[in-house]
């Protein structure tokens, strides 16, 4: 029999100003199961706490209902001081007087009996309440970074600062990603190598930082503090213990005239190759696909020419098996794939560009040095045309949405190319400026003022080629809102940010949730921006949305610190909220009948298959079973179970029969 | 499969030739064309701007009278026709208080399900894929195929990939043995209306459109709309009075096109009935 | 007191529902007394047979009400609760079930106007339908029928 304690609290006077507590306490006194009622002050003074304390002592309470504020606001704080009076927490319950109640309706009879009826009705629940202990599971302090740009060198560099361990996957041969394509950068226009390099070198040299190059995420099982993650480490063809990086294979390598990743296309490379100087790791790999070894089987140049001879032609794809308590998803982002736009003519005339390639054209280790010279002929162009929003808040090419760095990187681009060229003529054709950030506007006003770039509001229609000229058409909807024409030597696509071409597979592969165009959900868009809602799987930088370098750190750097914090326990504790699968004395073992619709409505993987067996080890049963470490108690399970065997503590069938029946039979 | 045809205005009256080269190249391919008995107006232009309940009835009784003759598909060579046809039965579709309001003064019912095509589409399903065997002799030289604005738009309906830069008819023409030149006045505008209140307008947008496939070489321009074929034919001496000079390539539409590369006469193709004189045996 | 007064159980779930009806609360914005909130951590763990129960203890209407679509605490809880419902609703047609009596709804943790604007609602629908005793009746009956 229960000896439940029911406390009702006036909250100064924001419960009992229209609520008669007296009268509720009294009624909550005569109801079944309650050993003990009464009204005060304020519950949780210390005072109040004291009370509740005593009279679990006093009473021998088996239960503790306060009927106060919401459980949002103080559950916690009541729970504890039952705890510390002995009573296991979860025993205790809170009943919403004040905000669903009494700072809902005026003053009334009616009121003060829908508060009996709340007080009743938790009653009726806590009855069934079970003692329940909070869930420990331990945490392997070891982080997997999926991704090496500065986003992913960002949170890895944090991390193992912090003296945690780190493993850095990254799938090309280098780290570095799209931030050592960039020539400067917004909006201090300092060169984008020179401040990421040493960072580059930095998570190399650290201790705490295994490095895997050539590499990808296999499978992740698992869940928060004991993820279990394979990792494909393609075969790079030489063995890097032996390797030197001297770099003679590929001055020597025949086959030279594959386009570079690295230079969007714009530069060649060899098929052994390191995809920029500033490579790290600086060591070659063999491109298998352009190898003429791999593609007729002759050559082999490199393996005669190379020193130490660590060429290795018959190397294998590995995998590598990794024991990790937190991953951080910091997979980046992709520009869109411009054949998208023929009416813009990029493929067509190769003086049609993206803002990626222009990037490459004015990087001083492009492939023109820095200058800003032509594609097609190498002339320096004298006149210009980017267009902002190429793809991006466009319905009709499927990315509604704003890519964010546009605006400002192309700003950028105009002011560089003003900077180097100048006698130019630059022109942006532009939606919309948006340039909010620290310095930003200014930075867009010197584009303006200062440089001379002119800004036109409008789309532009299409580009052709006449006379040697692209003639670019558009529109100019300001004032004088007429069609324009420009006859212009380049034109620079601000192609939209979009998510990596493997991301929906990534997800999927980690379970968690990526949006309709690909990119990686967060767990609350305001409150949990970096956490994902698998919990210890966090997300770093522009693959969860476009975003500019700072932005991007800072993420990187809150990833880091989330993981820093699971890594600062050795034990994790988990509301016991979880799903059950009842068990019960042989010869029935469990009433499960192993149908499994639990399973397949579980949104976390959480549960799976147990085989009982007897004494002779043979199976005789094949039941459901809840992993409490990935189960977040929803409980869209125990609704399925055809059979109700499966429960979830704290919201079991018992408890929430017993809480509706209480308050329809008053 | 019934395959019905919906001629419209235009097909009987100023684009009759596309009307018999059409049929023509149908017959030399062995499909049968069956007309919508007693077909009416598609409201044209005209009736969406002014009146949007009959904008879509008109077109809505022909969707109607063609499920009553159970036709699968409707071939509607008259881009304008297509488009109000096709943003009819887009309209019946998306709003079903519409189609009841409509049903009602019509006194039909519409299942609403027959496949609209234009002539692009149904060349490209019914005669393309057997263009091989019936082409006897192939055309030679450079083309610039005009799809004008309205067999893409409005993109949310059309669902054209390539709605800024469409190719459909590029294709046909290289079959056909013609080089498609790469040009930037696919679907430009030609004026439209102003055919009528403003000519000087077509004058310049045409004239345009004109020179750029003259200068980049073309030999005839292609087109599949009655409109567009109106003003860059018909309207050839505004165009030059814009233009300031002589310009005599032909224009033809691409069921002609077809016609000749099929063999068929020039009288069969229709091509006598045009203001600019077609004279396409130059070789390349 | 001459008029009707329905008793109403609202079955919500903990994160957006039951926080914007404490948001009702802080705001201070009124509404009728006769809905009784039951806690759920996700709609998607509410047994519908419960509902079922509600009518058969007496209650004259119900409020099933959670998060939005895609705003999910646990991702999907909240469709496996719609496509419950919808194939419910269809159930307790056929059974004769007045399926006016129950209102689904989303209200989301930042709409605490929306939860006092479906208590009302809901309060006022069912003061029109006036007491629902046709299930009680049959609920009770078919006990009595079994403790024979």
């Amino acid at each position: 029999m229960s000896k439940i304690g029911v406390f009702i609290c006036h909250c100064g006077e924001n419960i009992s100003a229209t609520v008669d507590v007296v009268r509720v306490a009294e009624a909550a006194g005569k109801l079944e199961g309650v050993e003990f009622s009464t009204d005060y002050k304020y519950m949780c003074s210390d005072p109040g706490q004291t009370l509740i304390k005593q009279m679990i002592k006093e009473k021998g309470l088996t239960g503790v209902i306060v009927a106060a504020c919401s459980p949002r606001m103080h559950e916690p704080t009541f729970r504890k001081a039952c705890s510390s009076a002995g009573l296991n927490p979860y025993m205790c319950e809170m009943s919403n007087l004040r905000e669903h109640c009494s700072w809902v309706h005026d003053k009334s009879e009616a009121t003060t009996q829908k508060a009996i009826d709340l007080v009743r009705t938790l009653v009726g629940k806590v009855k069934y309440n079970k003692p329940l202990y909070s869930i420990k599971v331990p945490v392997t302090k070891t982080a997997l970074v999926i991704g090496g740009g500065i986003a992913g060198i960002q949170s890895s560099l944090d991390i193992a600062n912090a003296g945690h361990q780190v493993v850095l996957v990254e799938k090309d041969p280098s780290i570095g990603g799209h931030m050592s394509q960039l020539s400067e950068t917004f909006p201090t226009l300092d060169c984008s190598q020179c401040i990421l390099t040493p960072r580059m070198v930095e998570v190399a040299q650290h201790p705490n930082i295994k490095l895997l190059t050539y590499a990808e995420l296999e499978k992740l099982e698992g869940f928060i503090g004991n993820f279990k993650a394979t990792i494909r480490k393609k075969a790079k063809s030489i063995d890097e213990d032996l390797c030197t990086g001297c770099g003679t294979c590929i001055t020597k390598c025949p086959t030279k005239k594959i386009p570079s990743e690295f230079n969007t296309g714009l530069g060649k490379r060899t098929a052994i190759y390191v995809p920029f100087p500033q490579a790290v790791p600086n060591k070659p790999v063999i491109d298998k696909e352009n190898c003429l070894y791999y593609k007729n089987g002759k050559c082999k140049i490199c393996e005669k020419v190379c020193p130490t001879g660590a060429i290795r032609f018959d190397q294998e794809d590995e995998l590598v098996e990794l024991e990790v308590g937190a991953v951080v998803v910091a997979t980046g982002f992709d520009v869109m794939e411009p054949s998208k736009f023929s009416e813009y003519g990029y493929g067509k005339y190769k003086d049609v560009i993206t803002g990626l390639q222009f990037e490459r054209l004015a990087s001083a280790s492009g492939p023109t040095l820095g200058e800003i010279r032509r594609p097609s002929d190498g002339k320096i162009p004298e006149k210009i045309v980017f267009v902002a929003c190429a793809g991006s808040r466009d319905p009709s090419k499927g990315k509604p949405y704003c890519s964010k760095i546009c605006c400002m990187y192309t700003a950028k681009h105009a002011m560089l190319y003003q900077h180097k060229v100048h006698h130019g003529e630059s022109t942006i054709f532009y939606m919309d400026i948006r340039s909010a950030g620290k310095n930003y506007e200014e930075f867009v006003r010197r584009a303006i003022v200062e440089d001379d770039v002119k800004y036109i509001r409008g789309r532009v229609s299409k580009v052709y080629e006449e006379n040697g000229k692209l003639i670019v058409k558009g529109v100019d909807t300001l004032l004088n809102a007429k069609p324009v024409e420009i006859q212009a030597d380049m034109v620079v696509l601000a192609t939209a940010a979009v998510a990596n071409s493997g991301a929906e597979e990534l997800a999927q592969k980690m379970h968690i949730s990526y949006d309709a165009y690909n990119f990686f959900s967060e767990a609350h868009p305001k409150l949990k921006p970096v956490e994902t809602n698998t919990a210890g799987i966090f997300l770093a930088g522009a693959c969860q949305a476009p975003k500019d370098i700072p932005e991007t750190v800072s993420q990187a750097s809150g990833a880091a610190a989330k993981v820093a914090i699971l890594f600062s326990q050795d034990e994790l504790s988990r509301e016991p909220v979880v799903a059950v699968v009842n068990r019960s004395a042989p010869p029935l073992y469990s009433t499960c009948v192993g149908c499994f619709m639990c399973a397949t409505a579980c949104p976390y993987q959480a549960i799976g298959e147990e085989l009982i067996t007897n004494r002779k080890g043979e199976v005789i049963k094949r039941v459901a079973k809840v992993n409490p470490g990935l189960c977040q108690g929803c409980g869209t399970c125990v609704a399925f179970c055809r059979s109700k065997s499966i429960d979830i503590d704290g919201y079991s069938n018992e408890q929430m029969y017993s809480e509706v029946m209480a308050l329809l039979n008053d | 499969m019934k395959i019905g045809f919906y001629p419209g205005c235009s097909l009987t009256g100023s684009s009759r030739e596309y009307n018999e080269s059409l049929l023509a190249v149908a017959k030399v391919a062995g499909i049968e064309l069956c007309e919508i008995s007693d077909w009416n107006c598609c409201g044209s232009t005209a009736a969406h701007n002014l009146n949007r309940e009959l904008s879509v009835s008109l077109p809505a009784r022909n969707l109607a009278l063609a499920e009553l003759e159970e036709m699968d598909e409707l071939v509607v060579p008259c881009a304008a026709c297509y488009n109000r046809l096709v943003m009819t039965q887009h309209e019946l579709a998306e709003k079903p208080e519409i189609k009841a309001l409509i049903e009602g003064k019509l006194k039909m019912t519409l299942r609403n399900d027959i496949r609209i095509l234009n002539v692009l589409q149904f060349l490209e399903k019914h005669i393309v894929p057997r263009l091989d065997e019936l082409v006897k002799s192939p055309l030679t030289y450079d083309v610039a195929c005009y799809y004008g604005c309205l067999l893409v738009r409005p993109n949310q309906v059309m669902k054209d990939e390539r709605f800024e830069d469409p190719m459909t008819m590029d294709l046909i023409m290289q079959k056909l043995g013609a080089n498609a030149i790469d040009w930037p006045f696919k679907t430009e505008c030609c004026g439209a209306g102003f055919s009528v209140s403003k000519t000087e307008i077509v004058g310049e947008l045409s004239g345009k459109i004109v020179r750029s496939a003259v200068d980049r070489g073309a030999k005839a321009i292609v087109v599949a709309c009655p409109m567009c074929h109106f003003n860059l034919d018909m309207r050839r001496p505004v165009i030059e009075s814009y233009l300031q000079r002589k310009i005599d390539i032909p224009v033809i539409y691409i069921t002609q096109a077809i016609a000749l590369a099929m063999g068929l006469s020039a009288q069969q193709a229709g091509t006598q009935r045009h203001f600019v004189p077609v004279n396409l045996t130059v070789n390349r | 007191m001459n008029e009707f007064e329905p008793k109403i159980v609202a079955f919500v779930c903990n994160w957006c529902t039951y926080a914007g009806a404490d948001l009702t609360g802080t705001s201070r914005i009124k509404y009728a007394q006769n809905v009784k909130i039951i806690r759920f951590p996700c709609t998607g763990r509410i047994d519908f047979m419960l509902l079922l129960k509600s009518f058969g203890e007496g209650a004259d209407g119900i409020i099933v009400s959670g998060c939005h679509p895609n705003d999910c605490h646990y991702t999907s809880g909240n469709f496996h609760a719609r496509r419950r419902w919808i194939m419910f609703r269809g159930l307790l047609d056929m059974l004769g079930i007045d399926v006016r009596r129950i209102q689904y709804s989303w209200v989301s943790a930042a709409e605490g106007a929306k939860w006092a604007d479906v208590v009302n609602t809901t309060v006022t629908a069912i003061r029109e339908l006036g007491p629902y005793t046709d299930y009680a009746k049959v609920a009770g009956y078919l006990e009595k029928e079994a403790n024979v």
